[in-house]
Formats: C-alpha cells, structure tokens, sequence
C-alpha cells in the first residue's frame, strides 16, 4: 500500500500515548528494515504478522472458492440427476462419463472425492486456517499492544506450511486416480486399505501427508498465539481487559494445540495401517473376493482419536467466530458487551467441555450404550454456557443505538443462525434421537448451520469491520448490505429444507436419491435447494468482487477511529509499519467495552480514569 | 528473530522461549497421552498378545535417566565455570543419547526374534510405533545436543544470558523427553 498522503490530525489516542506510553527502544534498532527491505521479505516470505495474517485470508478465500465451486457440482448431481452434464466435462474431465446417447454424468467416485475434499477444504483449510489464521495474527498483537508475535519466524513457518499443504491437497485433486474420497473424517477401512476405493491409494497418502502439514502449521501457529498473548501484553493489559476476540482466540489455541497432536497419533497408525501391515484399524475385512490377514484392529479406536480432535475443532471454528462478533456487536451498537465475564467463562467452559463430548458423534458406531449416557449429559451442558453467549448478545444488541452496517449485519446473522443450528444440536446430542437422526441430512443441516454459515458469518463481520486496518480502505457498504441479505435468506434457503430431509431419513453421502421409493418425494425439495446454493453462491460473487475492488479502489480511510472503538488497533498509524507503533507502545488504562459511559460515546482504552471515575463497568 | 524479541520481555518472570517450549511440550504428551489411551482401550478389547518387554527397554531405561544427570551436570558446570566438566558431561550426554536410539533399535530387533513382528498383533504394533516416535523425539534431541556441543567446544566460554537460555531449553527438552519415556515404559510394563 502506498502511503497515504495527507497525514491526519494527530488524534488525542496519539497523544495519549505519546504522554503514557511504553518507550520499549523499538525503533533505535533499525531492524525493522533489515527483513522488509525487498519485495520477497515485505510480500513473500514475511515475518510481520499482518502480512501473514492478509495472506492467511486470501489463501482461505482461494480455498472457500474451490470448496465452494466443488459444492455446486455435486449438489447439481443431487437436484438434478437427470440433467446431462456434459458441459462440465471440459473442467471435471473423465469424471464427466458421456454414454452413447450423448449424456454426460458424473462418475459416481468422483461424487464422493467432491464432498470429501468440500468437507476437508472448508473445514481445515477456510474456516480453520482461513478465520483463526487470519484474525489471530491480525489482531492478537494489535489488540495486545504488541510490536509482533512473540517469534514472527515461527509465524511466518506456520503459514507457510499452511500453504504446502494446501499445495499437497491441491495436487492430489489432479491424480488420475482422482483424490481421496472417504468422507472428510476419513474413516477406516476406506482410508486404510489402499485398495479399498480409487481415492483410497494415492490420493489419501496425499490427503494425509497434507493434513499431517496443517498440523503443523496449527501447531507453530498456536504456540505463537498463546506465548504472545501470555507473555506480550503491554503494559496495564491484565488479563481481565482483553477484548473478547483475544479471550477467543487465545482459547482456540489451546484447544487447537492439546487436540492436533491427537489426530497426529491416529494419523500415524493409520499410516502403519496403510503401508506396514499393522492391524490398529483393520479386522477380518474380506476385499475383492479375498480376505485379508488383518485381524484385531478396531476401526472404532480411529473414531476415537479422529473425534477427540474433531470436536474441539468444530469449537477452533466457532470461537473465534464468536469473539469477533461480541466485539463487532458491542462496537455498532455503542453499548459495552453484556456480562464481560460471563462471556469469558462461557468460552472457558465450552473450550473444555468439547474435549469430554466426543463421542456423540459414535452414538452409532456401536459403542456401549451407558457409556453414551455420560457424553449426551456433556454434550447437552454445552448448551448452558453456549446460551449464556447467546443471551448476552442479544442483551448487548437491546436497546443499543445500533449502526446497521455489513459487519454488524453479519455478527447479528451470526447469532441467527447460532440459535438455529445449536438447538438441532440438543436434538443430536440425545443418543435415543440420533439413532434416527444420524447420517441423515438433519447432521448436514445442523452443522451447516451452526458450524459452516455461522463461521462464515463471523468471517465476514470480522472481515468488513477490520478491512481498513488490514487495507487502510473501506469496502463498499451498499454491496456488503446486499451480500448479507443474500445470503442470510440463501443459507436457511438452503440449510433448512435439510431438516426435513434428515427427519424423512434421508441420508447423507448418498449419489443420487431418485431410485428410492422412500426419497424420490423429494426431488422437488433438492432441486429447490440445489438452486438456492447457486444464487447464495453468486452472492458470494459480490463479496469477492467488493473485497479485490476495495483493496485497490475502495473508500480511503481518513480518519484512525473509524468505528469510534476503543481496542488498540485504532490507535496505530492508518498504514501501520513494522513494529505497529511508530513510537512508544500504548498502555492500556481501562478495559476494552466503555462504550456510553458518563455520557461519552466511547473511551478509548488508552485513556486514563477521569478523577473520581470508577473503573467498575 | 531476535529482533522483535524486543524490550517487553524484560518485564517477564519466564522467558517466551522458554514458555512456548513448555506449551510444545504438552502438545506433545497429548499425542502420546493420545497413544497411551488407545492402548487401554485396545488392550480392554481381548485379542491381545500378552509377552514379556525385553529387557533392554529397561537397561535402555537406566541409560536414559543417566543421560539427564549428566547433562544436568554439565549444565551447572557451565553456570559456575568449570569448562572441562561442562564439556565433558555434555559430550558423554550426545554419547548417551546415541547409546539410547542403538539400544532401542536392538531391542526392536528383540521383540521380533521372539516372535512379536511389527504386524503380529496390535499389542506389539503399538510397542513399535509408540516407542518409535519416542525415539524420533530422542533424535531430535540429540541434534540439539550437536548445536549444544558445537557450541561448547568452539566458543570461549563465557555465561551469557543468551547462551544460559539456550542450554536451558536444551536441558527442559532433554528431562521431558527421558520423562516420556519413563511414562511409557510403565505403560508397557503394567499391560503387557
Ligand atoms: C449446543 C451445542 C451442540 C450440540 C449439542 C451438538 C451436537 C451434535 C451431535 C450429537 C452431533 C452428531 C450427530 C450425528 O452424527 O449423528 C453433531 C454433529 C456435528 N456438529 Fe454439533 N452440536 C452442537 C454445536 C455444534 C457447533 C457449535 C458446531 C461447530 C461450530 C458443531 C459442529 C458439528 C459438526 C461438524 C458435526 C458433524 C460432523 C460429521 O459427522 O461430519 N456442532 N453435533
Ligand atoms: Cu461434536
């Protein structure tokens, strides 16, 4: 970004720290310049964290665009099996197979390679690396009063090994013997046995060796997250005055650091599984007419270990979603959030109850009945703190002098659409419901829900709200407006005629459902639902459009304060350099909500307390 | 890397290195806390070859354990001053390390002669595998044990803050890594 050329007003945060600032020397080093003097070092292979964090983001959207386009052929298969796909035959192919009449279909194999890489792509690479990658470095030591991560080294590694296996993913999708195609969660014996499948040889060592790579970069990344936010905040930024958003995502590293190493370890039988003849996972299979030789393995051990990191992940997905959007929410309706610390227990009692519910997601696979009591009795307490959440939003939102912005539109659909999908949850996490509900498209719908839009939704309130810091531009409102309405009636368009689907029994993973009596009823309700994703699709248009065009073009920033918030970001230079500050690091004097307190609109966080002025909220 | 490391951590009890070694740490005891569990999962499902560990694993044991005085040893060798015996200890540690992966591969050899392969059963399969990624941990600490070593023999030595850091997260790896596998051996001993 060039640097912008009237220089405004020095404003009363500047002065602010200017007079209580932390002189920490940064700038007499002059090291700053040492790695940012080219283009490599500045663009490339940077070590400044909102470099980084741009580029978690825009490899998240290259991926979100992927993921989604793959959605569209396979939901193209499901409204419209009849329909010829020839067309798509210059994109997808041999996997277009065109018969002597002249119809092309889609192979039924790379059906299940498509939602199998849809489902791996958003899940880790979107709304894991693409959210958490993205706001954690962006904001972390903007937020905290920090000049950078605690090791920008270590930081620059984690995205890099985001983007090699992103590169790993990607090629795979290019085997002839297509990729994996298992399901995202990759059970065995699918996964195990290299024969089992077209996808199951080549393309899951890839899947894998890519997944191992992300873990990785989880893993680099969360170290830095947690040391810095413990470690580097400034001074007078206790613990009990971080914004929400940092709450969130420092928790999120937690979760991501004790649950990664998990998936690691099953990971690794399942390579042993796969290449040297152990039977962890594999038992008494018979295959091609031939029996194999493995006997005492358990594919539900892999369900286990798969599980214990799946469900904290969904969790990594949501937090930081949630902080972004207490934080937006609070911003544009002027009001401080409600319940500061119960906010803050609530993702503390969610971070550790997801790692002891596990096994709601095997109420299925056989696994002892009593023992499942004991996990829908966590799983449904989740639902207490998640509710506290919920109300506090809303209590935050009420009565507020609400700015209806795209960001705030979009943290209000956030809460929305969190309701939504977590009261299908409480019917899920009952072991005697699922026994109907699960593998239906109630699942589908439910996580979707909660989990896919939701996030998203975080996303974009995160994205429309900090894309001047990011960017030192505005995006255009008026198309943010229209992509949240899209998309808001386009998501439950889609997502909630699922419900009923799943409540019929219909269920998921399945190519095509015309040949059954019991579901050819519904080819009304998936047609309708295969167009309703391509019209929230073309929305999503809108949104890239807006945001490429804005980077360039969009409404320049003028002002420092934007949004009238009182975090520490909005105190930094429009175009804030290495270091983040260009002189001392601010202190902080109060904590992150005074919003409308003794009739000021906001206090900004640099702002010592007026004589007299209590500190209680 | 050094240089954003700037003046805030002065006001830190912990150094960030240090604490963000810790972190990894617990990152890695979940994967092995993760291994460990599915063993008793495993085992509890029947069809599980019971035999005796070989008693190398335990001789490997006392070789680990002793590794850890002797790098401790050194470690105050090297804060007091004493450059022969910070040296000396910390070669004999690299020596130690590299006694600790020949020692485990022969007791891998081992268990296969007396009829537990890699692919018996999972009883054995999870010997293996969980024993070698141990290893794969050891092996990453002995090359920090060559830096540490390179260090010793080819500078003057002086107790710079710098370097005192830098032994010191050596020697935080060094214990875990002997700690883990005291964890995992009484894991092998108590269910097979
Ligand atoms: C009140 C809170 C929630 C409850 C009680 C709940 C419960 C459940 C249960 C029992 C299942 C398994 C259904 C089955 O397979 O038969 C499930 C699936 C799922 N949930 Fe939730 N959930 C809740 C919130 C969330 C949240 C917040 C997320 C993500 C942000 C999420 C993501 C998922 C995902 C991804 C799956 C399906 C995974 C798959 O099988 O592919 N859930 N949920
Ligand atoms: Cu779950």
């Amino acid at each position: 970004m060039a640097n912008t050329a009237i220089k405004p007003v020095v404003t009363e945060e500047e002065l602010l720290i200017e007079e209580y600032g932390y002189d920490d020397h940064f700038h007499e080093h002059h090291h700053g310049d040492k790695y940012q003097s080219n283009f490599i070092t500045t663009y490339i292979f940077s070590q400044d964290h909102k470099i980084i964090a741009k580029q978690f983001l825009i490899t998240g959207m290259f991926w979100a665009i992927i993921g989604a386009l793959m959605s569209l052929v396979f939901r193209l298969q499901l409204g419209f099996p009849e329909e010829n796909m020839a067309w798509l035959r210059p994109v997808l192919g041999k996997w277009i197979t065109i018969n002597d009449a002249g119809m092309g279909s889609l192979a039924p194999e790379f059906y299940y390679a498509l939602v199998t890489m849809h489902g791996t792509i958003l899940v880790f690479f979107v709304l894991t690396a693409g959210l958490s990658g993205t706001f954690s470095n962006l904001l972390i030591p903007l937020q905290i009063g920090a000049r950078d991560m605690a090791s920008p080294f270590l930081n620059m590694l984690s995205y890099w090994f985001f983007f090699l296996a992103g590169m790993i993913m990607f090629f795979s999708l290019f085997l002839s013997t297509g990729p994996f195609a298992g399901g995202w969660t990759a059970y065995p014996p699918l996964s195990a046995l290299p024969q089992a499948s077209s996808g199951s040889g080549a393309g899951m060592t890839l899947w894998i060796l890519s997944l191992v790579f992300f873990v990785v970069s989880v893993l680099l990344g969360g170290i830095n997250y947690i040391t810095t936010v413990l470690n580097l905040r400034t001074k007078g930024m206790t613990m009990w005055r971080l914004p929400l958003t940092i709450w969130a995502f420092f928790v999120t590293a937690i979760l991501g650091l004790l649950s990664f190493p998990v998936l690691v370890s099953g990971f690794l039988l399942l390579m042993f599984d796969r290449s040297m003849g152990t039977s962890f996972y594999l038992s008494e299979i018979f295959t091609g007419g031939q029996a194999l030789d493995n006997v005492g393995g358990s594919p539900i051990l892999y369900q286990h270990l798969f599980w214990f990191l799946g469900h904290p992940e969904v969790y990594i997905i949501i937090l930081p979603a949630m902080g972004l959007v207490s934080e937006v929410l609070s911003v544009h309706s002027r009001k401080p959030i409600f319940g500061y610390k119960a906010m803050v227990y609530s993702i503390l009692a969610i971070g550790f109850l997801s790692f002891i519910v596990w096994a709601h997601h095997m109420f299925m696979s056989g696994v002892n009945p009593f023992i499942s009591n004991f996990f829908v009795i966590f799983t449904l307490i989740i639902a207490v703190p998640s509710a506290v959440k919920v109300f506090n939003w809303i209590a935050t939102v009420y009565g507020g002098n609400i700015r209806f912005t795209a960001a705030s539109l979009f943290a209000i659909g956030f809460v929305s659409m969190f309701i939504s999908g977590g009261l299908t949850g409480i019917f899920l996490g009952n072991s005697a419901i699922d026994i109907q509900l699960h593998d239906t498209y109630f699942v589908v719908a439910h996580f979707h829900i909660v989990m896919g839009v939701a996030a998203f939704f975080g996303m974009f309130a995160g994205i429309y709200n900090w894309f001047p810091k990011m960017f030192g531009r505005f995006m255009n409102e008026t198309l943010g407006k229209l992509h949240f309405w899209g998309t808001m009636i386009g998501a439950y368009a889609v997502f909630w005629p699922m419900h009923y689907l799943g409540m019929a029994g219909v269920p998921r993973r399945y190519y095509r459902f015309d040949s059954f009596e019991a579901f050819g009823q519904f080819s009304a309700m998936n047609q309708f639902i295969t167009i309703a994703a391509i019209i929230t699709f073309a929305f999503q248009v809108i949104f890239v459009v807006n945001f490429f065009y804005s980077i360039w073009k969009g409404k320049k920033m003028t002002t420092l304060n934007p949004w009238g918030a009182t975090t520490l970001e909005w105190t930094t230079p429009i175009n804030p350099g290495h270091g983040n500050w260009p002189g001392k690091i601010p202190t902080v004097q109060r904590w992150a909500y005074d919003y409308g307190k003794d009739g000021k609109e906001f206090i900004s966080q640099v702002k010592p307390l007026e004589e007299g002025e209590s500190e209680t909220h | 890397m050094e240089a954003v490391v700037a003046k805030e951590f002065s006001r830190n009890k912990i150094h960030p290195r240090k604490f963000a070694l810790w972190v990894a740490c617990a990152s890695i005891m979940m994967m092995f806390a993760a291994f460990t569990s599915a063993i008793i999962v495993r085992q509890a499902a029947g069809n599980w070859l019971e035999f005796r560990l070989p008693d190398i694993f335990y001789f490997n044991t006392i070789v680990i354990l002793l590794s850890s005085i002797t790098l401790h040893s050194s470690y105050l060798a090297f804060k007091r001053g004493n450059t022969n015996l910070y040296r000396g200890m910390l070669a004999a540690t690299f020596f130690l390390g590299l006694t600790f992966l020949v020692l485990q591969y022969q007791g891998w050899q081992t268990l296969t002669d007396i009829g537990v392969a890699l692919n018996t059963n999972p009883s054995g399969s999870f010997v293996y595998v969980v024993s070698g990624v141990h290893a794969a941990h050891i092996l990453g600490g002995v090359g920090v044990l060559v830096v540490a070593m390179l260090h010793a023999f080819l500078l003057p030595h002086k107790v710079t803050a710098a370097r005192k850091l830098r032994f010191e997260l050596t020697l935080t790896y060094w214990h875990f890594v002997d700690f883990l596998w005291i964890y995992l051996l009484s894991f092998f001993t108590l269910l097979y």
